[in-house]
Order: C-alpha cells, then sequence, then structure tokens
C-alpha cells in the first residue's frame, strides 16, 4: 500500500462490511536490503500477493470480446500507451547495469592505485558520463510514465462514464418486469461495485500487463548478458518461492472462507439484535445474545487469526527466497568477479535487479485473478446492458388529442409470470369521470391493475381500452401523460419541496406550483416549514411526515392535470388531521376524472361507481356497494369485518365462508 | 485512540516479543548488504585476506618487515610466529606442511601461531603500518622514503642494502616512512597490505583461490544462517501479531457488544441503531486490519531506519546527507499531493454518494418517472453526476499517476547520487566499494521505511474516527440500571399497572413528551390508547417495561415502582408486541419459543392458532420449522405482526402490550385476531395502542391522548359524547351509522 499506488476508493457503500479484508497481502513490501528496487515500473496495483476469493466469469473469452468492443475507440490512445509503458520501462532496466558498469571502473581504478600501477587514477570522466547519461534516462523513464498514466486515466475515466451512462439510460427501456426477481440493490451494484472494480483495472493493471511484462523480459534479457550462470541461481528462487506461496494460499483459502462466513454471522447477529433491541429486552434475552455473540466470536477469531496468519506469511516467505537470491548472487558473482568473468559493478546490478524481478512476477500473477474478477464484473454489466427491453412503441403511434376518460378493460388476462396467471378474464367498463374502488387484504395485489393500466405489464390477452383504443397501440409516453399517480409509497427526490412539486409538469411556472399546493391543501404546511418552498428535503425525506409527503405528490398530480387518475389512499401511518386533508384534496382532485382508488377508507368505497374485489392477486368480486353486500360474498365479509363487536358475528362468518 | 491502547494490555509480553522479534529481523535484513560489502571488499578486493596479519610468510620477507617495527613490537611478533623449517621439522609435520607451503621444501617459513582474537588484533596494528612500507619500497625503491641519495646497483635488493646502512640513516628513513603511513587512510592501507600478502602467499606457493573461495563461502554461510533467522523471525512475528491483533479485536467485539445489549432506548436513541452497528462491525475491523498494519510496518519501519542509520554511521557517515535529503524531498513532495489531493478525496466521496443517490431515486422511482414521462430529466441529472464524478476522479487519478514516477526518479536519483559521490570517497580512500554498495541498500531501506509510516499516517485519520466512536460507546454508562436493593412483586397482585402524574421528556427535548398522565389499567380488563400521530401513545406505554425511565412522577405495576425491581423481573410479567415486528432469524418455533424455551410444540401451535398465524404456516411444507431469515425478510408484514404476537402469548404474561401492532393487519385478519385474544388473555392486562377507531370500539376503558396529555378516559360511547378530540377521530375513519350510534 504505498501512496503512489493507491488509486482513489471511488466506492463506500455496498462494499462488504470488511473492505479489503479478502486482500491482506496488501501489506508491506521492501524490507529486504533493497526495498522494492529502485527502478519500478507502473505503480503496484492492488495487494500484490492477496489471496482473496476470486470471482470467476462464466465466459472470459465471450466478455473479453465484448470488453475489447469498448476499447476500440481508443485504440491509437491505447497503443501509446503501450508504447510509453514500454519505453519508461525499459529505460529505468538499463539504469542497474549501467551503474554496475560505473562501479566495475571504479573498482578497477582502486585496485590499480592499490597495487601501485603507474598512473593508477580512477576514471571519473568515464563515471561521470554514465552518471549524466544514467540521470537522462530515468527522467524520460518517470516522463514516459507519468504520460502513460496520464492518458491511460483519461481513457479508464471515459469508458467508466460511458459505462454508467449506458446503465442509467439502460434502465429507462427495462420492463418492469424485470425488477419483479431482482432487487434494487442489484442494479445499484452495477453501477457502483462493478463499475468500480473495471474503472480500477484500467487505470491500474491494464498498462500494469504491458510493463510487468516488458520487466520481466527485460531484466532476463540485462541478467543473462551479464552472467548466465548467475542468472540461473537467480531463477532456481522462483519455483522455490512459488512452490512456498501456493502452499501457503491454499491453506489460507479455507481460512478466509471460514472468516467470511463468521463475519456474516457475527455481523449478522449483531444487526439483528441491535435492530430488535427493545424486543431482545422486552422478552430478557439479553444473556442468551451474549452467549451466541461469544461463541461466534470466538469461531471469528480462530478463523481470523489463522487465516491473517498464513497469509502474512506471503511477505516472510517472499523475503525469505529473494534474501536467498541475495545470498545466491553475492557468493557466485564473488567467485566469477575473482576469476574476472564479470566485474564487481555486476554483481550490484545483479542484486537490483533480482530485488526488482519479484515484483513484476507477483503482479503479473496477481493479474491473472484480477483479470477474472473484471471480467465477473464486466459480464455482469454486459449481461444487465443485454436484458430485454420494452416492446418498443408502435410506429404509427394513434396520437390523442382530448381524452374522456373511457376505460374498458376487455378479456383480460394476466400473470406476473406465465404459470401463475392472476387475473383471469377480467372486463369492465368504466365510463368517463366514474370513479373505480380497489378493495381487498394487504398485499392481495390491488397494484397489479394500475400497473397494467399505465403499460407498466403487458396484458397477457384481452385488451384494454381508452376511449375505445387498445392502449398498445398508444406511445408510452402519450398514453402515461394522459394518467396522474399518487401512490401511498410516495416518491420524492432530494431537492426543494417546490422542484418536487413540479416534478408533475417539469415547464410548469413558480404561479402554476403554487396554484397546484393550494389545491392540494398544501399550501398552509408549506408555509410553516423553514425556507417554505425552498425548503430541502433530505436523501430519506424523512423531514417532513409521510403524510405531508403524500399531500405532496398530490400536489405534483394537480400540476400534471390528467384525465385519468391512480390514486392509493393514505394508511394508518398518517395522523388524523393530515389524513383529513390528504382526503379532501383527494376528493377535490377526483372531481371530473375517471379515477381508480386502491381504497382502505369506507367512505370512498360507498360512493364508488364500481367496486372491485381483489384477493391474492386475482380479481374475485365486481360491483356496487349494495349489489355486493346484496350478494353476501368477500365484500360483505370484508366490509362487515371492520364493525365486528361480538364474537358470535365472527363465527358466523367463519361459517359462511 | 490512546484508549484502545488499554486494549492491549492483556497482550503485553506478546508486544514486547514483537518488538524483539522484529528488532532481531531487522538486524538480519541490516546485516546481509554489509556481508555482501565484505565479499567485495575483502573476498575480492583483498582476495579474501581479512586483516593485515599474514598467515604465512618466508623469513627473508618476515625479516623485511621487521626491519621497520620497534624492537618491543618485533618481540611480541616474533612470539606469535612459529618457524618451519625442512631440517627442524619431523617428516610427518613436514608433509603435513609441504602440502600447503610448496615452497616450504626450499625456504623457511614463518607461520602464525595463534588464533587469539586480541592478539591478532594487536598484530594487525603492528603490520598494516610496516607492510605498505616494505611494498612501497619494493615498487618504488627507497626514494618514497627520502632515501633517494642512496646508491642500489642494478639486480641488487634493496632491503639488502638497507640492512647495510648506518644506523642513524637507517631511522631516518623509518621515521619518514611512519610519518608517511600515518597519512594514509586505514582502508587503502588495509588493501596495500592485503596485495602484498596475497603476493607472498603466492611465493610460497599457496592457492590464493581457495583462500578466497572458503571466506566467501564462509561469508555465504553466515548470510544463510542470517536469512533463515530473519524469516523464522518475521514469520514468528506473524503469527504473534496475527493472534494479537485478532484477539484484541475479538475483545473489543464482545466489550463493545455487552456494553450495548445493557443499553436502555435512551442509549439507542443517542446513538441510532445504525452506526451502532457499524460500530460493532465496520468500525472494529478497521482497527483490526490498522493493529496488523502497526505491528507489521509500523513498528519496523523505525527499527529499521534507525538501525540502517546506525550501520552506516558505523560504516561511514560523509553520505549521510542524501539519504536526509532524499527523505526531505519524498515527505514534502508526499505532503504537497495530499494537501491537493485530500480535499479532492472529500469532493470524490460526496459526488459518489450523490451518484449513488440519483441512482436510487431512479430505481426507486421507476414507476413515478415513467408515470410522468421525465426520464429524460433523469437521465441529465444522472449525467451531471456522472461527469462531476468521473472529472474529479480524472484530476484524482491523474495527481496519483504523478506521484508514482517522481518516486522512482527520486530513489533512482539517490542511486546515482550515491555512486557519484561514493566514488570520490571511495578514491579519498575513506570508504571502500563493498560499503558504497551497501550504503545504496541502506538508503534504500531507510527511504523505503520512512514512506511506509507515511502510508500510516494516511490511514491513521480513518482508524482514529473508528476508535474515538467505539470508546465514546464503551464509556457511556446506561441511564436505566437495576437497584441496588431490588424489591421483589408481591405475589397477590396480578398485572395491575397504574400511572401516578406521570411526565416524560426525551433527553435534550424542550418539551414533555407527557404531561400529568394518571390512569390505572386493571387485570382482565382492556385499556386502549388512541391519538393523532405524536401525541405520545407509544412514548406512553414503553414506559412500562422501563425502555424509559419517567421524568416525574411513577410508574407502578402490581403496586410496586417499576424503578424499584429488576428489570428481569419486570419484563417476566410483559408479553410485548412492537409497532414493527421483529423476528429473529431461526425458524418459526424458534421464535415463538423466543419467549419461553420451555414451550411444547402443542402450545407453539395453540399460540400460532390463536395469534391467526396458523393457518400460513400449515400451509407452508415445512410447518413450524419454516425458517425466518434475518429481519424475517421471507415473510409479509402481516405474517411477522402475527407471529410477534404468538410469541407474546407464549410468555403468558400478566401484562400484554400492543404498540400499534395490529394495524399491518388488514380489517378481517384485526377482528378475528382479537376475538381470538379476548379468550385468552381473560385475566391479564391487555394495553393496546392504535389508531384505529374499529379496533378499540368495545375495549373497558379508552386514554384519548392529545399532545402529551390525557384528553378524556372512558369507554367508546361515553368518549363519542364527551370527548371532541375523540369523536373527531371517530369521525374521520367511519361514519355515523357504522360507528353504530
Amino acid at each position: 500500500m504505498m501512496p503512489g499506488n493507491g488509486r482513489p476508493q471511488t466506492n463506500n457503500s455496498n462494499r462488504g462490511p470488511m473492505p479489503g479484508f479478502g486482500r491482506p497481502g496488501a501489506g508491506p513490501m521492501g524490507g529486504g536490503p533493497m526495498g522494492g528496487g529502485p527502478m519500478g515500473g507502473g505503480p503496484m496495483g492492488r495487494g500484490p500477493m492477496g489471496p482473496g476469493v476470486v470471482e470467476k466469469p462464466k465466459s472470459f473469452k465471450k466478455t473479453l470480446r465484448t470488453f475489447l468492443k469498448y476499447l476500440k475507440p481508443y485504440r491509437v490512445s491505447l497503443v501509446l500507451v503501450f508504447i510509453f509503458a514500454i519505453l519508461g520501462t525499459t529505460f529505468s532496466i538499463i539504469g542497474p547495469k549501467m551503474l554496475g558498469k560505473a562501479t566495475t571502473k571504479l573498482f578497477e581504478g582502486v585496485m590499480a592505485k592499490a597495487t601501485h600501477v603507474p598512473g593508477a587514477a580512477i576514471d571519473f570522466h568515464y563515471i561521470g558520463t554514465i552518471a549524466i547519461t544514467l540521470a537522462g534516462l530515468y527522467l524520460l523513464s518517470a516522463g514516459f510514465n507519468y504520460i502513460q498514466g496520464y492518458i491511460m486515466s483519461g481513457i479508464a475515466m471515459k469508458i467508466t462514464y460511458n459505462f454508467r451512462k449506458d446503465i442509467a439510460e439502460k434502465l429507462k427501456r427495462l420492463p418492469l418486469k424485470y425488477f419483479d426477481t431482482k432487487t434494487h440493490g442489484e442494479v445499484q451494484s452495477r453501477v457502483t461495485n462493478d463499475i468500480d472494480t473495471i474503472s480500477t483495472t484500467l487505470t491500474q493493471n491494464l498498462s500494469q500487463i504491458v510493463t510487468s511484462v516488458t520487466m520481466i523480459i527485460g531484466i532476463l534479457i540485462m541478467m543473462f548478458t551479464i552472467s548466465w550462470s548467475m542468472t540461473l541461481v537467480a531463477l532456481v528462487t522462483l519455483p522455490i518461492s512459488f512452490l512456498l506461496v501456493s502452499v501457503v494460499i491454499k491453506s489460507s483459502q479455507k481460512y478466509f472462507m471460514k472468516q467470511l462466513v463468521y463475519l456474516g454471522h457475527v455481523n449478522g447477529h449483531v444487526e439483528e439484535m441491535y435492530g430488535g433491541h427493545v424486543i431482545m429486552k422486552a422478552f430478557n434475552g439479553e444473556e442468551k445474545s451474549i452467549q451466541k455473540f461469544d461463541h461466534l466470536n470466538e469461531e471469528l477469531y480462530k478463523a481470523s487469526w489463522k487465516s491473517q496468519f498464513l497469509s502474512g506469511m506471503m511477505f516472510p516467505i517472499m523475503n525469505f527466497v529473494s534474501n536467498l537470491a541475495y545470498v545466491g548472487v553475492s557468493i557466485l558473482g564473488g567467485y566469477l568477479a575473482v576469476r574476472g568473468t564479470i566485474g564487481v559493478g555486476d554483481i550490484l546490478a545483479f542484486i537490483q535487479y533480482t530485488r526488482s524481478f519479484m515484483m513484476p512476477i507477483t503482479q503479473t500473477a496477481n493479474i491473472a485473478n484480477v483479470l477474472q474478477s473484471t471480467a465477473a464484473a464486466a459480464e455482469r454489466v454486459f449481461a444487465f446492458l443485454d436484458e430485454p427491453e420494452e416492446v418498443p412503441d408502435p410506429e404509427n403511434a394513434v396520437k390523442l388529442a382530448a381524452v374522456e376518460g373511457n376505460v374498458v378493460f376487455k378479456n383480460v388476462h394476466f400473470g406476473y409470470n406465465p404459470d401463475k396467471i392472476v387475473i383471469n378474464d377480467f372486463s369492465v367498463d368504466v365510463k368517463p369521470g366514474q370513479k373505480v374502488a380497489i378493495v381487498g387484504p394487504t398485499g392481495g395485489g390491488k397494484t397489479t391493475l394500475v400497473k397494467l393500466l399505465m403499460r407498466f405489464y403487458d396484458v397477457n390477452s384481452g385488451t384494454i381500452e381508452i376511449d375505445g383504443v387498445d392502449i398498445k397501440r398508444f406511445k408510452r409516453e402519450d398514453l402515461r401523460n394522459r394518467f396522474g399517480m399518487v401512490l401511498q409509497d410516495t416518491w420524492l427526490f432530494n431537492g426543494t419541496i417546490r422542484e418536487n412539486i413540479r416534478y408533475g409538469k417539469l415547464e410548469a411556472t413558480d404561479a402554476e406550483v403554487l396554484a397546484a399546493a393550494r389545491m392540494a391543501n398544501v399550501d398552509h404546511f408549506v408555509r410553516t416549514l423553514p425556507h417554505g418552498y425552498d425548503m430541502e428535503l433530505n436523501e430519506e425525506s424523512s423531514n417532513i411526515s409521510q403524510g405531508q409527503k403524500q399531500l405532496l405528490t398530490i400536489a405534483r398530480a394537480f400540476l400534471a392535470d390528467p384525465r385519468i387518475l391512480i390514486l392509493d389512499e393514505a394508511t394508518s401511518s398518517v395522523d388524523t388531521r393530515t389524513e383529513v386533508l390528504i382526503q379532501k384534496a383527494m376528493g377535490e382532485l377526483m372531481k371530473g376524472r375517471t379515477s381508480f382508488v386502491i381504497a382502505h377508507r369506507l367512505s370512498t368505497i360507498r360512493d364508488a361507481d364500481v367496486i372491485l374485489v381483489i384477493n391474492e392477486g386475482d380479481i374475485v368480486e365486481q360491483g356496487t356497494h349494495e349489489e355486493m353486500l346484496a350478494a353476501g360474498g368477500f365484500y360483505a365479509l370484508l366490509y362487515n369485518s371492520q364493525f365486528a363487536r361480538m364474537p358470535i358475528e365472527l363465527d358466523t362468518v367463519k361459517e359462511e365462508i | 485512540m490512546l484508549k484502545l491502547i488499554k486494549q492491549l494490555k492483556p497482550f503485553t509480553w506478546a508486544v514486547v516479543a514483537i518488538f524483539v522479534l522484529l528488532f532481531a529481523q531487522a538486524m538480519a535484513d541490516l546485516s546481509l548488504p554489509s556481508y555482501m560489502a565484505n565479499i567485495v571488499n575483502t573476498g575480492i578486493g583483498q582476495n579474501g585476506i581479512e586483516n593485515s596479519v599474514p598467515g604465512a610468510i618466508s623469513v627473508t620477507e618476515f625479516n623485511k618487515i621487521t626491519l621497520f617495527m620497534t624492537a618491543t613490537e618485533k618481540t611480541q611478533v616474533e612470539a606469535d610466529y612459529l618457524l618451519l623449517d625442512k631440517q627442524t621439522l619431523t617428516p610427518g609435520d613436514y608433509s603435513k606442511y609441504l602440502k600447503t607451503y610448496p615452497q616450504l621444501a626450499n625456504i623457511k617459513i614463518y607461520i602464525l601461531n595463534t588464533s587469539n582474537k586480541t592478539q591478532i588484533k594487536q598484530l594487525d596494528t603492528i603490520f598494516i603500518n610496516t607492510i605498505p612500507i616494505v611494498a612501497t619500497i619494493k615498487t618504488d625503491g627507497l626514494a618514497a622514503y627520502g632515501g633517494g641519495a642512496i646508491q642500489i646497483p642494478q639486480g641488487v635488493d634493496p632491503f639488502t642494502v638497507i640492512t647495510q646502512l648506518p644506523q642513524a640513516q637507517l631511522d631516518s628513513i623509518r621515521t619518514t616512512a611512519a610519518q608517511q603511513i600515518k597519512a594514509i587512510s586505514g582502508t587503502l592501507l588495509k588493501q596495500y597490505s592485503a596485495v602484498y600478502i596475497s603476493s607472498q602467499y603466492k611465493a610460497l606457493g599457496m592457492n590464493i583461490g581457495s583462500i578466497q573461495n572458503r571466506y566467501m563461502f564462509r561469508i555465504g554461510a553466515y548470510m544463510l544462517l542470517l536469512t533463515l533467522a530473519g524469516a523464522a523471525c518475521s514469520i514468528t512475528v506473524g503469527y504473534i501479531s496475527s493472534r494479537v491483533s485478532s484477539g484484541m479485536g475479538r475483545n473489543i467485539r464482545l466489550q463493545l457488544f455487552k456494553r450495548v445489549e445493557s443499553f436502555s432506548n435512551t442509549e439507542f436513541d443517542r446513538f441510532s441503531t445504525a452506526s451502532l452497528i457499524t460500530m460493532s462491525t465496520n468500525d472494529i475491523t478497521q482497527i483490526q486490519m490498522l493493529m496488523v498494519m502497526l505491528f507489521r510496518i509500523v513498528f519496523y519501519a523505525p527499527i529499521i531506519a534507525v538501525g540502517g542509520i546506525l550501520k552506516i554511521i558505523g560504516a561511514d557517515s560523509s553520505m549521510i546527507w542524501i539519504i536526509g535529503a532524499a527523505v526531505g524531498v519524498l515527505l514534502s513532495m508526499m505532503g504537497v499531493m495530499f494537501v491537493i489531493a485530500i480535499p479532492k478525496f472529500q469532493v470524490l466521496q460526496k459526488f459518489i454518494d450523490k451518484l449513488n443517490l440519483v441512482m436510487r431515486e431512479m430505481l426507486t422511482g421507476l414507476m413515478v418517472i415513467r408515470a410522468f414521462n421525465t426520464q429524460k430529466h433523469e437521465e441529465a441529472k444522472f449525467d451531471k453526476v456522472n461527469s462531476d464524478l468521473t472529472k474529479v476522479s480524472l484530476f484524482v487519478n491523474r495527481v496519483m499517476v504523478f506521484l508514482m514516477p517522481v518516486m522512482m526518479l527520486i530513489m533512482n536519483g539517490v542511486m546515482i547520487l550515491i555512486v557519484w559521490v561514493g566514488a570520490k570517497q571511495v578514491d579519498k580512500g575513506s570508504m571502500q566499494i563493498g560499503d558504497m554498495m551497501a550504503f545504496m541498500q541502506y538508503a534504500m531501506q531507510i527511504i523505503m521505511s520512512f514512506l511506509m509510516v507515511s502510508v500510516i499516517f494516511v490511514m491513521l485519520p480513518r482508524a482514529s474516527v473508528s476508535a474515538v466512536r467505539i470508546s465514546q460507546v464503551m464509556e457511556t454508562e446506561p441511564v436505566i440500571v437495576d437497584p441496588v436493593k431490588p424489591e421483589k412483586f408481591e405475589t397477590q397482585k396480578k398485572g395491575q399497572v397504574e400511572f401516578k402524574k406521570v411526565s416524560f421528556r426525551y433527553p435534550g427535548a424542550e418539551e414533555d413528551v407527557l404531561k400529568d398522565i394518571d390512569f390505572t389499567a386493571k387485570p382482565g380488563q382492556t385499556t386502549a390508547f388512541i391519538g393523532s400521530t405524536g401525541s405520545g401513545k407509544s412514548t406512553l406505554i414503553n414506559l412500562i417495561p422501563r425502555f424509559y425511565d419517567v421524568t416525574a412522577g411513577q410508574v407502578l405495576v402490581d403496586g410496586v415502582d417499576v424503578k424499584n425491581v429488576t428489570q428481569h423481573d419486570l419484563r417476566e410479567k410483559i408479553g410485548y408486541v412492537s409497532q414493527k415486528a421483529v423476528l429473529f432469524s431461526g425458524t418459526v418455533e424458534s421464535n415463538i419459543k423466543y419467549a419461553n424455551e420451555n414451550a411444547s410444540s402443542e402450545e407453539v401451535a395453540q399460540f400460532a392458532e390463536t395469534a391467526q398465524a396458523s393457518d400460513f404456516i400449515k400451509d407452508n411444507e415445512l410447518g413450524y420449522a419454516m425458517p425466518v431469515s434475518q429481519g424475517g425478510t421471507n415473510l409479509s408484514g402481516g405474517q411477522k405482526q402475527r407471529i410477534a404476537i404468538a410469541r407474546a402469548l407464549a410468555k403468558k404474561p400478566e401484562i400484554y402490550i400492543f404498540d400499534d401492532s395490529l394495524s399491518a393487519l388488514d380489517y378481517k385478519t384485526d377482528m378475528s385476531l382479537r376475538m381470538a385474544l379476548k379468550k385468552e388473555t381473560n385475566n391479564a392486562t391487555v394495553l393496546i395502542v392504535t389508531q384505529r377507531v374499529s379496533t378499540i370500539m368495545n375495549a373497558d376503558q379508552i386514554v384519548v391522548l392529545d399532545k402529551g396529555e390525557i384528553a378524556g378516559i372512558g369507554t367508546h360511547e361515553e368518549l363519542f359524547k364527551n370527548s371532541s378530540v375523540y369523536r373527531e377521530i371517530a369521525l374521520s375513519q367511519l361514519s355515523k351509522e357504522e360507528l353504530a350510534l
């Protein structure tokens, strides 16, 4: 974790509870007699030797091919990056050898003086020339490396930007059906974690492949030109280190998994107990809870120190092996130097080369893992972008001039998945201005009809018509423009109250916003808030109450001024006074518009023109209040249950079912 | 931060061991370059000849050297040498010595006859000042020491001439020589002697190559041993430090957890559940990671830096300024970088949060966005954040990309500088080449260790935030504690709850939430609480299980003030169902049994039946073994609530508290549940908080709350007549006919 390789951590949300725990190797380097070596190539990436758990893509090749397509527009820049990376690395590789030559020259001069060779002196001119040349080379190398990094981060950021943009744009074309099986968190994770992984790999690892490979080849060449036997000694240590490291990785993997599992358990228990603190207290569960925690914590400790120890072995092992090479090179180098096969400076150069050799090798070894997890991330992103989209709008769509608001369901069949049809042959004719109440137990699927009406989902068979035209023949935008929607799950965003109301009609003037707020009975309460209409709603919109939120969404619907309304009545989480306001506002809103109301209030139900009774997703009854009460079916049961005061009534009702 | 250091106390010896081992490791690591320097200096430069004391020398040459010694020196030297003479040696000894010194056949040889280190050291100081004189005379003649006037015939050894010189002349040569020797640096003298000695070995027919090899392999063996020792140390450090850091993590985690479990609602409100969770999970992990880094890097870096500096000062400190300058430049450069980059990091984080927020809004508002056709608007919003984020992260990236090459440049520059300056030093004779090579490696180690420590300083603020938060929690004493001498409940009273002039105010609030509350809830009766949001209903009911303590007045259960009994005893009497059902992971059965572990399966089924939960449980193929995931996410709100009610029933408490627990249920279930409960809770005190008038119309006693005060107590009929607040609530929910009036 050198400061230079630290790349800005572009995400902090959605990552697991233990950032970087799977990569404990990201720790110390250097510490051996030569540290990381004075040459170094590009920045070293995420932990060079971390034995984390690596995700694997399903099809590496296919993902790579798709990914290359994204890189294609930047191929000229990429080639430049690679050239600069190679040049920057090459120049720095020459360094130790030249420095070695200078040292040899120095040694020769000293020896000549010691043996009293006449006119013996150290060739400072030669050494000076080398120093100046080297300084130039290092400067060039640094320059090239910087340019390389500069261009690469530009490319990486552009690609990252485009990925995010593509995902955001993909959202609007996805059918709502997609979200039946996927959570929001998953999509969010594409934008944050996956893209972040890709971005890191692009900025760090892509050019690292080039520099590492160049470095390995370059160093090998340099070493062989100095002495093949010393090169062999230096290389012999590599398989030893690979062997040792792979043994360690293998044995630590088990404990890493165990640690992750127990960490999950411990964190789960903490979340559960803190979340249910009151209940835990109420049922005197402290002791039980602490006992369980102690047990889990102890197991976590066992796995944790073992995994940490084993993964921490990596550094001593690498250091040991590298020191072995150092010793070997020193001895053999001394032996050869005595025989005059190599110069004394060559030992110095060799030591530097062996020290710098380890890093690119571990990096390349690590890159395989990095590429795998990147491919896995990219694969998920591509899969998301490839998700089937909504059926496109018809080409010669019918344009609606003015809508009267006649809504007809004709033999509609629908199911969220084909094998479970929830709406069976449903038909209803709603005249303009009529009020339809949708009632039924909680979680019974009351919003399904609404979703069909607004074409969030398409019917399996049958048609839905507005003013006699199948809704599939409209553009979705046109269709939805005719609807106003006020859901109980109010959706407000982080912005001012004014902006939130204006959302109903983005081009509305301030005066229009104000008028809509008045009609929705929201004006008064807004004025009591700090900054009034300019008050900023926070991220969870928790700085106003649930009821107030709903009033704001009603104001939004007023502003949109639709012909057909979809309303979700407030439930018990709203206090009595606000509830009265909401009811009044809704009543006002419904005047003269065809409206579908998801009802909880008896008053709403009773004066509805049509009542649809929904249970377990299915429409079980339809008709007016009086009709259905007389029929004595599910509706009657539901309705009467509200007033049941005596046990006897319940029993009779139960028998009827 | 410092408070957490206390947590290291149980591990004191382990930490000491870590220090010692790290020091050993550092010494091992640092010794390698100096041994390498030996190989270069002595092994190569001096043919493996370690000091200026010849191991063997011909008698002629020996006498030449002794010429320049004082009488005492001469005696001392002669005492330590053994004369080998073909004539006097036994045949066995002769053939043995002949192998090492082939020339023994022709000449007499002195060999060193001691291995005593101090003696050799004394000899060394004698020889190092005399051998170079002999060597110089050999190559340059007597002229070098003011004997230029002395005629040396062609082909005659100058030393034969010297021995024949008059004593005065000899003395003058000696004095001049001694003076000149003084002016030459020790390293150079050493080299001169080594060259001379090796030429003498050659003259004796000795195998120089094997001497050299033997020397280098010996040094090599030392290095190998050191490497092994260093590795052993660092593995042991790894072992101890992972146990210590994990152990410390475990201890803090447990302490924190225990502390939080002892908290009352007041502390939970103060810290918020979410941040308590973060502390117990992420923050502790942060600290654990920091400990690992601390043991491995922070401790090690200064040790190796100090060790490296000591080594350098021991050898030659003339170049130490290079290291100082390099460290200074590097650190100040990093400082500048961080000053530029850190504020940008904060901006970056802000944009990341913003991006996530916009994305989340786009996801949660899927339907609304489509309904209002504002996709373009949202995209523009996202695009703005996206490009803002891209710009900042590009900047930060490029700053970081700058850092690495510059750092490498400085390191490489240091290398060049060391070779250049070192060459001058070597020329002056104040340093040997091997030392210069070793110096390069020390320099690298020292600079790297400073960089490592600076990384820690970057990491530290984050971990210290975690540490501060954790110690805050650890130091917080819960406000609700058991009395020192707890009373016992009276056995004859069963479940009576009494509020006497109770007022309550949240800590730090300006106004009371509850004012002068006075009522009694009797066993066998249902007491209901109704009122608008913020009227204090839930707060009131939370005073009974002592989740909070009253600000004024008294809450009595079974005639005893709740403050005078243990929390455990008090809560044993209460069956509590919260507003939002909370289930724990496990099975349906384990959740119901949470209240009473001894409940039989039949009883569990019975409770579920009463709570109207048996239908959906039976529908599941696993029945009561049906798993409940964490947070009960696999169940609907209503299902969870019904299990929570069954759990309260399983306790068979004297007092039932339903904190607005029934509103998640639909009217039908609500009604059936109330009917079934009625039978179950016959003799118990039932307290219900609700917003639904229909739920409580038939309660024995309804308490109407308005802005923290009791606005009326009575039955539905009474209140409807007398209380305007109640009437308003009732009418907003039901029509007059439905209210059955």
